[in-house]
């Protein structure tokens, strides 16, 4: 099986051909990091490895520098934008966290308007908070029976850009963690034709590049923007992201943006991973992601057997809000074997050993990537006929709901930054909240800075607590108490 | 000319035994497979470099495995086989006229393939009429199952290559739940002997605990073996390992073995006092002070 024709040699891996060149140099180093090739950290050597702590060096002159790359780190960014059909691709290290937020300040200034779906990333609203734009959500429909967000219609969309044409750009969250798509090239189209950008967090859709089958690419769809997290589903080391721009956006201006926040010192641990990890999926990318698709198809057909879990797939396209399905996002519904996915979650870790990306009200989510083995598999699945023989309940006292559509009073910005107070939990209702409170992962807000609180939000965050949920986002770490706007 | 096969028992262990010829070598999907011909333990089947049986000693293995499970169950007439490629347990079994199927399920193809080849005597009974193979993952095969077997004997590789799915709690409960409800499981168990043996079998000994009402360990000395010193899990829903042994019954049938008696059979489960420690360690209240 071939794979995509390339412009350029996707053979060449140009940060890790320096690397190797400059470990060979044998170069005495009198500049940072202070540890010298770890000679004088030798705990840390042990631990992490003398060929791993020997690469993690400073810019210098053989190697580039991230924040104004000239030689070897732009190669291997005009590399990843020829893989990912990009006009170009800028290597991020501060996680997809700051892909997304250099696409938000990209976009918009102060007052801006961006349209996107409530149920993004913390990162996005992150960034609203740092620039002051003001954001316009398109409530995401709601599967009743799962109780997730889906994506968003087209006729919302188009609402949203109707009422609010000033608005500067519309942010798509493709594919959801779920796996669940818009559609994207109808959502571009409809921005574009209002002289709006359109940015798309593809933290999920690596692979959507390099498999066959899969929904389309921000790219192909022709979006402006894209934060794609190449250490999900791409196999690079965490923390490591790449950011990919559209020929209509300025390369130049979007660096100076990241220079805003990017450290100076990248990580060579980071961004070879990067250069090594683009080129095992422009190479091999079409053979590992068939593998990948065809195991997660493969744990859906087993699950479902089981009886009780319901491992959704491609039936849930409905070709608007569910416009198209990630095969390889292998979600399970938990709720009709009486069990919360957190509690699941929970089980199959602290009685299996099962470590899995995250478990919510309803759903559990097992993420299947290019490192999972078949027995692996095996023994998820049957871990999870297991629990529904041991622990399966009638299911009382489950809730439901997941989405709560939000009411913005304020902007985020606004929210954050305004004189507040701090107040026990139960009397902040109709209040407006000054800070975030979500379930991590996976870091969706329940509540966003400058939206209202109400009791249904309270009883949820409640409900979270109580079946396990980790939350996060609240000064008090315990959320006993929530900060309001005074 | 010095011709050795070698295996580490530990990284600082070593075991050796002469080899007089390598009859055959191949590498399946899953794991290096080598025969040997050797002056002392005659032929020698290996897997990814440990021995798993000889010609000489493999009698105490099979018959151990085999034999305690069938002198306690008094009809135990369908059995799931996991592992056991080489045909040892199967052929034991097969001499037991009360039962009806025995179904093997190995991952390995070309494990059977071999030992057809090179150990017949292992081999011999995979033909029988009461025998199917089914090849693949045994933890897919045995959660299709509710209450079907009277007796699962689990002979697998050890708990680090690819039969480590087969000493998770997963796969004791799926076979806990294809089991009748005076349904047996036997496992291999490792050896408690050297630290890394000791602490694997410690685990799949709490992971078993945890699965079935009566869980109970048993000895054999098996000389090829890491520290020439292996343990046996008997676990059960309803029958005690001694308590129920039927020990007429079992002569009633007159089976000749070189190994197993039943006398024998008691003695296996009076284990030596740093053995019970470690085992009392993950049993808490399961702990039975009888044996």
């Amino acid at each position: 099986m071939k794979d995509r024709q390339y412009s350029m040699d996707q053979e060449r891996a140009p940060i890790y051909e320096a690397l190797e060149k400059f470990r060979q140099m044998r170069v005495v180093p009198f500049d940072v990091p202070g540890h010298k090739r770890g000679r004088g950290n030798p705990e840390l050597s042990a631990f992490l490895g003398e060929r791993c702590v020997g690469v993690d060096v400073n810019s210098m002159k053989p190697l580039d520098n991230l924040c104004q790359p000239i030689s070897v780190i732009r190669e291997a960014e005009a590399l990843a934008a020829d893989a990912f059909m990009a006009h170009h691709a800028f290597l991020m290290v501060g996680g997809t966290t700051s892909a997304v937020q250099s696409m938000v300040l990209t976009a918009c200034k102060r007052g801006d308007e961006i349209i996107l779906p409530r149920n993004v990333h913390r990162s996005v609203i992150n960034a609203l908070v740092l620039c002051g734009a003001i954001p316009v959500y398109v409530n995401p429909e709601v599967d009743q029976k799962l109780g997730i967000s889906l994506g968003m219609k087209r006729s919302e969309v188009q609402k949203a850009i109707d009422q609010h044409p000033n608005a500067v750009a519309v942010l798509v969250n493709n594919p959801t963690y779920y796996g669940i798509c818009s559609d994207l090239k109808a959502i571009v189209d409809m921005a574009h034709k209002a002289g709006m950008l359109c940015l798309v967090d593809e933290a999920h859709g690596t692979h959507f590049y390099f498999g066959e089958n899969f929904p389309v690419s921000a790219m192909e769809a022709g979006a402006d923007m894209a934060a794609v997290s190449m250490h999900k589903s791409g196999g690079s080391l965490t923390q490591s992201s790449l950011l990919l721009t559209g020929s209509k956006i300025r390369t130049d201006y979007v660096r100076q943006i990241i220079n805003l926040t990017q450290t100076t010192s990248g990580s060579y641990l980071l961004t070879s991973s990067l250069d090594i990890s683009r080129r095992n999926l422009a190479l091999r990318g079409r053979r590992i992601f068939n593998q990948v698709a065809e195991m997660a198809e493969y744990a859906r057909k087993e699950i479902n057997l089981i009886g009780g879990y319901f491992a959704f797939g491609r039936e849930m396209i409905n070709n608007d809000s569910v416009f198209d399905f990630d095969v390889t996002k292998l979600s399970v519904h938990t709720r009709d074997i009486g069990l919360a996915g957190i509690e699941v979650y929970d089980l199959l870790r602290d009685e299996y050993d099962i470590q899995i990306e995250f478990g919510d009200i309803g759903n559990i989510l097992a993420y299947v990537s290019l490192g999972d083995r078949s027995e692996d598999v095996e023994r998820l699945v049957s871990a999870l006929a297991e629990i529904r023989r041991r622990f399966q309940t009638d299911g009382s006292g489950l809730l439901n709901q997941e989405y709560i559509a939000p009411t913005v009073i304020y902007s985020p910005q606004e929210a954050f930054y305004a004189e507040k107070e701090s107040i026990p939990l139960r009397q902040t209702s109709g209040r407006i909240c000054s800070e975030f409170v979500m379930c991590y992962p996976p870091g969706i807000p329940i509540l966003a800075p400058g939206e209202k609180i109400t009791d249904e939000i309270l009883d949820y965050i409640e409900y979270a607590k109580v079946k396990g949920c980790n939350m996060t986002g609240t000064e008090d770490p315990l959320i006993l108490r929530l900060n309001v706007v005074k | 000319m010095e011709f050795w096969f070698s295996e580490f028992h530990t990284p600082d262990v070593k075991h050796s035994i002469r080899v007089n010829k390598h009859l055959y070598t191949a590498q399946s999907e899953f794991q290096r497979i080598d025969i040997f011909d050797t002056p002392e333990f005659g032929k020698m089947l290996v897997l990814g470099g440990n021995v798993m049986l000889t010609e000489r000693d493999e009698f105490i293995y099979d018959e151990m495995i085999t034999h305690v499970p069938m002198a306690v169950h008094p009809n135990a007439r369908n059995i799931l086989v996991i592992g056991a490629g080489d045909g040892g347990v199967v052929r034991e079994l097969t001499r037991y006229d009360c039962v009806e199927s025995i179904e093997l399920v190995e991952l390995d193809p070309m494990v059977v393939d071999a030992c057809r080849a090179y150990l017949p005597e292992n081999a011999c009974r995979l033909d029988d009429p009461r025998v199917s193979i089914t090849f693949g993952s045994a933890l897919k095969y045995v959660r299709q199952f509710n209450k079907k077997y009277d007796l699962i004997i689990v002979d697998s590789t050890d708990p680090f290559g690819p039969s480590e799915a087969l000493f998770t709690k997963e796969f004791y409960g799926n076979c806990c739940n294809a089991l009748k409800d005076d349904g047996i499981l036997v496992n291999q168990q490792g050896s408690p002997f050297y630290k890394e043996d000791a602490e694997a079998m410690r685990r799949s000994h709490k992971r078993i605990v945890d699965t079935f009402p009566i869980s109970r360990v048993y000895q054999a000395h098996i000389p090829t073996y890491a520290a020439g010193y292996w343990l046996f899990g008997f676990a059960s829903k309803k029958y005690h390992p001694v308590d129920d042994l039927d020990a007429a019954r079992w002569e009633a049938r007159k089976l000749k073995t070189k190994y197993y008696t039943t006398r024998l059979h008691t003695g296996a489960f009076f284990l030596p006092s740093f053995l019970e420690e470690m085992l009392l360690s993950v049993e808490g209240s399961y702990a039975d002070s009888k044996y």
